[in-house]
């Protein structure tokens, strides 16, 4: 019977089915899958055969064109049909049925697997224009069962890639988001006289609610703002961003943190939706005498370490967007020249252990005891917490700002240049990097620093910039008293994480390549390593103290994040 | 400078033992020289074999990788090999790599020169 069929599968239909079934409310699974099981009818009729195998005839065969609705009877029907089945005893009230014979179809072959009707076959007079015989439709019963389960694996194939391009396209698309999130955040701080300020930021999706925020006023006051909106991911970013202009907005309105809180909270309550604020902190600092005003929307109190003592900067307040007519009293304290702020989110208090146990304020305050600097308190609670939280995910975004007012006006500076991309240059930019921090490192931190940056450089050079020397590697170092930071951009994508960690038992075993050494040697020879995306540029940042060493050497420390730079 | 070598031996408790003398810098250049040297000293293959990397200033992550490779080689013929003349920095490398597990670091190092291109 070869001469009387010929099949091809309808690659249309889905899409048609699919949209006529969304079009009437969201249809139930079953529904969905009988949509699907219509879709797949494919079938060729011969329709005007005039001689078996005549090759013409087949060209001239017509393709079956019919659309099933998910409501259709026919479906139902076909769900526990035994095998083929005659036009005539298919039920006369479905509309499919009618159009199959118009457009003359003699037999349909229900094609079903797991109990489930996936698709069917329809089929026109034979080529030879005799009946189908008791052989034919046992032929087709099995080319029914085989068929079956393949056509389900295709469609459930079809289904996965669909589902995957969507993955795709919302990945793509939080990827824009997060570089727009990371236009709110400082890139840049202002120029605070003998004030240091250090700022870590990492939330825990690719975008987040947590914020900062450093103005500089009219006045020459600073406004030092931070928040946290509720909830996390896309919904928190987007009150966050809603937020952050409100408030600098109200900045450019008011240099009272009171009032700019106010203003805020009656501006955020209409467009806020239901179940959601933001806590949020508004500092005004005099930075020539210490001078700080201060209003709390709800947010930590901030810890102050004095001399030996830590204390918090007392006040309080209803978090913006609950209700109308709130008013944020104003408090005022003196930062003396050597005291240390921490300003942070609550989600480092309140990240879990392994074991259960929360960070809690208790640690934060230790944290702040200890601290010998802004930068040294930034790293060493990033790495508590990374040790503290081993094992279990990040639950809210981590934002933690410091304040060090400098005992004898923090003497800093930066030097910048680039270089064009071209093999090689790695070794320079090592070169330059040490004569710029020379005397700044002991000669062991030294080294491990120029190895650093000569792998960094070279990645920047080889993989960021891909070795096209009209692009350049930009390079910036910055010498505090504390830190040097060296930062190196190119216009890549950032680091390769999916890559194996190197393990030397292996590659010697032939079962890593001998390479991919790099990124593991940056993370093991430096305090702190981290990249960043700052418009089209990609930084790693490199840290190395000039006190005492405070990397850990069991544990990397190379995450992205996004930061703020000192000023 | 990139790198070169030459071949000569030196003093073992069990005699005289092959050693190369690394000069220059091993990076993404050093391939071929490596190779060289190695495939010099490569016919007496069980005895051990001793890099000295006393003159050597400059190792990267592609360099420590022809080690490895280096490493690879010798190990199939069950030749061992040490390293004399390591910087402080490049022990402290060899370490948390831990080439140092699989090559015998013999100190004192000697002069330890910056890592300068």
């Amino acid at each position: 019977m070869t001469d009387t069929l010929q099949a091809e599968a309808e690659s249309d239909g889905a899409d048609v089915t699919g949209t006529a079934a969304r079009s009437r409310g969201k249809p139930a699974r079953a529904e969905r899958r009988q949509a699907q099981a219509a879709a797949k009818i494919a079938a060729v009729a011969a329709k005007h055969s005039s001689r078996r195998g005549d090759p013409e005839s087949v060209a001239k065969a017509a393709v079956i064109d019919v659309q099933i609705d998910p409501g259709d009877p026919l479906l139902l029907f076909l769900q526990s049909a035994p095998g083929p089945v005659e036009i005539g005893a298919l039920p006369t009230y479905s509309p499919a049925v009618a159009r199959m014979r118009e457009q003359g179809v003699q037999v349909v072959v229900p094609f079903i697997t797991s109990g489930e009707l996936v698709g069917l076959l329809a089929l026109g007079p034979r080529l030879s224009e005799r009946t189908y015989s008791r052989d034919d439709r046992r032929l087709l019963d099995s080319l029914a069962r085989y068929a079956a389960p393949a056509l389900r694996l295709g469609q459930l194939m079809r289904v996965q890639e669909g589902e995957a391009r969507e993955r795709e396209r919302i990945e793509q698309e939080l990827h824009i988001a997060q570089l727009i999130q990371q236009q709110f955040l400082p890139s840049e701080l202002p120029e605070l006289r003998g004030w240091h300020l250090a700022a870590f930021y990492r939330p825990a999706r690719t975008i987040g609610g947590d914020f900062y925020d450093l103005i500089a006023l009219a006045d020459g006051q600073v406004m030092v703002i931070v928040g946290d909106v509720t909830d996390k991911g896309v919904p928190a970013a987007l009150v966050m961003a809603s937020t952050y202009a409100l408030l600098r907005s109200a900045a450019d309105l008011s240099n009272s943190p009171g009032e700019v809180l106010r203003r805020v909270n009656e501006l955020l309550i209409p467009q806020i939706p239901m179940n959601m604020f933001v806590t949020c902190l508004v500092l005004v600092i005099d930075l020539d005498t210490g001078r700080t005003r201060f209003a709390n929307a709800g947010h930590n109190l901030p810890y102050v370490r004095r001399g030996g003592e830590v204390v918090q900067l007392q006040a309080r307040g209803m978090p913006l967007g609950l209700m109308p007519g709130s008013v944020y009293d104003e408090h005022e304290a003196v930062i003396e020249p050597g005291d240390i702020v921490l300003l942070y989110s609550d989600g480092i208090t309140e990240q879990h252990s392994v074991s259960g146990e929360m960070f809690g304020f208790g640690r934060t305050a230790a944290l702040v005891a200890e601290a010998a600097s802004g930068d040294d308190l930034v790293d060493r609670s990033v790495l508590a917490l990374g040790s503290f939280s081993a094992g279990v995910d990040q639950e809210d975004d981590i934002t933690l700002v410091t304040l060090h007012r400098g005992a004898s006006g923090g003497q800093r500076d930066t030097v910048a240049f680039s270089v064009p991309s071209e093999p090689g240059n790695e070794r320079d930019v090592m070169d330059r990097v040490a004569a710029v921090v020379e005397g700044l490192l002991p000669k062991a931190r030294l080294d491990a620093l120029k190895t650093a940056v000569s792998e960094t450089a070279m990645n920047a050079i080889e993989h960021g910039n891909r070795g096209d020397a009209t692009l350049e590697v930009s390079v910036s170092i910055r010498r505090t008293a504390e830190a040097v930071t060296v930062e190196i951009g190119d216009y890549g994508r950032g680091m390769q994480r999916g890559a194996d960690i190197p393990d030397i038992d292996l590659k010697l075993a032939g079962l890593q390549t001998p390479r991919g050494w790099g990124l593991f040697l940056v993370e093991h020879l430096t305090d702190r390593a981290e990249e960043f995306t700052e418009g089209d540029r990609h930084i790693v940042r490199l840290v190395m103290h000039t006190g005492p060493e405070i990397h850990n050497s069991t544990e990397p420390t190379v995450k992205p994040s996004t930061e703020g730079a000192q000023p | 400078m990139s790198l070169q070598f030459d071949i000569g031996t030196t003093g073992d408790m069990a005699g005289d033992v092959a050693a190369i003398h690394l000069v220059g810098r091993i990076d993404r250049e050093a391939g071929a020289v490596l190779d060289q040297a190695y495939a010099a000293v490569a016919a007496d293959s069980a005895s051990p074999l001793v890099l000295d990397f006393a003159d050597v200033d400059y190792i990267n992550s592609t360099g420590i990788a022809l080690i490895v490779g280096l490493l690879a080689k010798a190990r199939s013929t069950k030749r061992p090999l040490r390293a004399v003349g390591l910087t402080a920095h490049y022990r402290h490398i060899f370490e948390i790599t831990r080439l140092s597990d699989f090559i015998e670091i013999v100190e004192p190092a000697p002069a330890e020169p910056a890592p300068t291109s």
